[in-house]
């Protein structure tokens, strides 16, 4: 028998808009442009039109800094400025953790307090909005594609 | 009578709570309607009582089955007035776009020979033209739209060449709501002798469409998107044209006489129905049809007109909405034209502060479903310089009184973004395609 998800709990929008999550999409970050671009990538979510292109400057393995453009939703915008904030200065495997670890959240597979991932604890939240995952995970899936040097990616 | 209680008890999903008991508000109806209980119904009665493959089979049930399918053919030419024309089923309006791309395509279109399409066509009616173009290599024209969300009629005359095979373009936008004088169009390409496709896949539903009086080749829509279930899609044209251009997916049914060197097409419409088709689904399209016929066609338009009207009233308290459904829609009772349907049904908007996705996923909370995002017209959201809005489509059971709670529901969206407080951002005309855009001070509670 076919078990409907009718009638659950109604999802506290606050926990999808947290504070910190609509700072960041009021004023985001890696807006500055870079002066050189090692690995860039575009992104986008086919069935929200949502776009991104990221592109990484790097010195000796090292993520100097990272611009971010497109449009999108408050939660794939803030979660592409976080992404900018917190990934700048972090080591190329240090930034892969930390977006797998994400992506592990996202899906319920890890918890939040395993590592301290600053801001993205925000994103957290979103796991309970799960049509806006997507949303969520768009820079990072780009960020990923972009140092894999692919020029493209679609999540689906 | 038109009477709305009575309707809305045939479709138990309106009976539906969402999240902690509020009633369904469904304003998707763009995407696909609701099924009153008689076409499930239906569904459910076939495969209980007389399941079996159509066409084969000499027993009892292949025989009622049979009739039972082709029955529907019949029912779809008089819901849309065609007379001498055939009609296919197919699996939507897409597959319906494609055959036609790929079999008139074959048959008639050249290296360097032209597509006329228009700037408001959903992906369905483009990506078919795209693929064609790759293996005929000819041009895909688009027609432009002008700032009232209405096809430029005079520079689309001027698109119109010799070169112009085929001219495929939509009936009602899915995104603009805007009812394109199909007539008009009909009279070039047949002045010019182009093969005039029609994707009907937004008026059969809602208005009453007269196959004759359109004069165009080719008419296509889906049966999910007017009660009917999914799965299910109809082509209509001139059965001369059907029985030239080649067959598009080849197997069971489509023919006549295999042999281990070829085959011989089945006669039309079969020949366009290859392999087992949705037996269920086109049986219960069939009472879907009965169902709409039942209501009233003329009836569902004056009902959607009015929730439109009274719905773009109560959107006058956001000043900061862009709306992007033509002038005309926005006064339509007053300003009837293009034979009294125009743009009825469909509200498109959007504003530089909340993204629509938020504003979905803001007023589901509220129980009300509306769509966000691109509405498989990427290329026209371009050309509206943005890349996603919100629409709210109604269908002949909704009510005014679930408009008072999409108001209501959307004000608490804009409240809880605090849209009201930053109409300087509007003066500056930032579009929420900004990455920058700065929705002011966000209320946290």
């Amino acid at each position: 028998m076919i078990v409907l998800m009718q009638n659950q709990e109604l999802p506290k929008l606050d926990e999808l808009y947290k504070e910190i999550i609509l700072e960041h999409y009021r004023e985001p970050c890696g807006k500055v442009p870079l002066e050189h671009v090692d690995y860039e990538a575009e992104g986008m979510n086919p069935l929200c039109g949502d776009e991104v292109k990221l592109s990484l400057q790097l010195k000796d393995k090292t993520i100097e800094k990272i611009h971010i453009e497109g449009h999108g939703c408050s939660i794939s915008v803030a979660s592409g400025s976080m992404l900018a904030s917190i990934l700048k200065g972090k080591s190329i495997n240090e930034a892969k953790q930390l977006s797998l670890f994400l992506k592990d959240m996202m899906h319920g597979k890890v918890d939040k307090n395993e590592k301290d991932i600053g801001d993205l604890e925000a994103l957290e939240g979103v796991k309970k909005f799960p049509v806006r995952i997507k949303c969520a995970l768009l820079p990072w899936t780009t960020f990923e594609e972009a140092l894999a040097g692919h020029e493209h990616v679609e999540i689906s | 009578m038109f009477d709305l209680n009575r309707i809305r008890k045939d479709f138990e999903i309106l009976n539906r709570k969402i999240w902690d008991g509020k009633p369904l508000v469904y304003l998707d109806n763009a995407a696909t309607t609701q099924k009153p209980d008689v076409v499930i119904s239906a569904l459910t009665k076939y495969y209980k009582e007389y399941n079996a493959n159509i066409h084969r089979g000499a027993h009892k049930l292949a025989e009622e089955a049979t009739i039972a399918y082709e029955a529907v053919r019949d029912k779809v030419k008089k819901f849309i007035s065609a007379i001498d024309e055939e009609v296919i089923f197919t699996r939507n309006t897409t597959e319906s776009i494609n055959l036609l791309a790929y079999s008139l395509g074959e048959l008639l279109v050249n290296e360097g020979d032209e597509i006329l399409l228009s700037e408001m066509e959903h992906h369905s009616n483009i990506i078919p033209w795209f693929l064609l173009r790759e293996r005929k290599k000819c041009k895909i024209i688009f027609a432009p739209i002008n700032e009232n969300y209405e096809l430029d009629y005079e520079k689309l005359e001027k698109l119109i060449t010799k070169k112009t095979k085929i001219i495929s373009i939509t009936h009602k936008s899915n995104v603009l709501g805007t009812v394109n004088d199909i007539k008009r169009i009909a009279n070039l390409a047949k002045t010019n002798g182009s093969i005039f496709i029609v994707d009907a896949a937004q008026s059969v539903p809602h208005m009453k469409v007269n196959y004759k009086e359109l004069g165009c080749d080719f008419l296509v829509f889906s049966a999910h998107k007017m009660c009917g279930p999914t799965g299910v899609g109809v082509l209509v044209g001139s059965k001369e044209l059907l029985f030239k251009i080649p067959p598009f997916l080849g197997g069971g049914e489509m023919i006549k006489k295999v042999t281990f060197d070829g085959f011989t097409p089945n006669d039309i419409p079969w020949k366009f129905e290859a392999g087992t088709p949705n037996i269920a689904d086109v049986i219960a399209f069939g009472a879907a049809l009965d169902y709409l016929e039942k209501i009233g066609l003329e009836n569902i338009y004056k009902h959607e007109l009015e929730l439109t009207e009274y719905a773009l009233e109560k959107l006058k308290q956001f000043d900061f909405l862009k709306i992007y459904n033509p002038v005309i829609a926005l006064s339509p009772l007053q300003a009837p034209r293009n034979d009294n349907y125009s743009g009825a049904g469909i509200i498109t908007f959007s504003n530089p502060v909340v993204h629509p996705h938020d504003i979905a996923t803001i007023i589901d909370q509220y129980g009300v479903a509306i769509r966000a995002g691109h509405h498989c017209a990427q290329p026209l959201m371009k050309k509206l310089g943005v890349s996603a809005t919100a629409r709210a489509s109604f269908y002949f059971y909704n009510t005014k009184a679930e408009i008072d709670i999409f108001a209501h529901a959307l004000k608490k969206a804009f409240d809880y973004f605090e849209v009201g407080a930053c109409k300087e951002l509007k003066l500056k005309g930032r579009s929420n395609d900004s990455p920058n855009a700065k929705p002011g001070a966000a209320k946290i509670r």
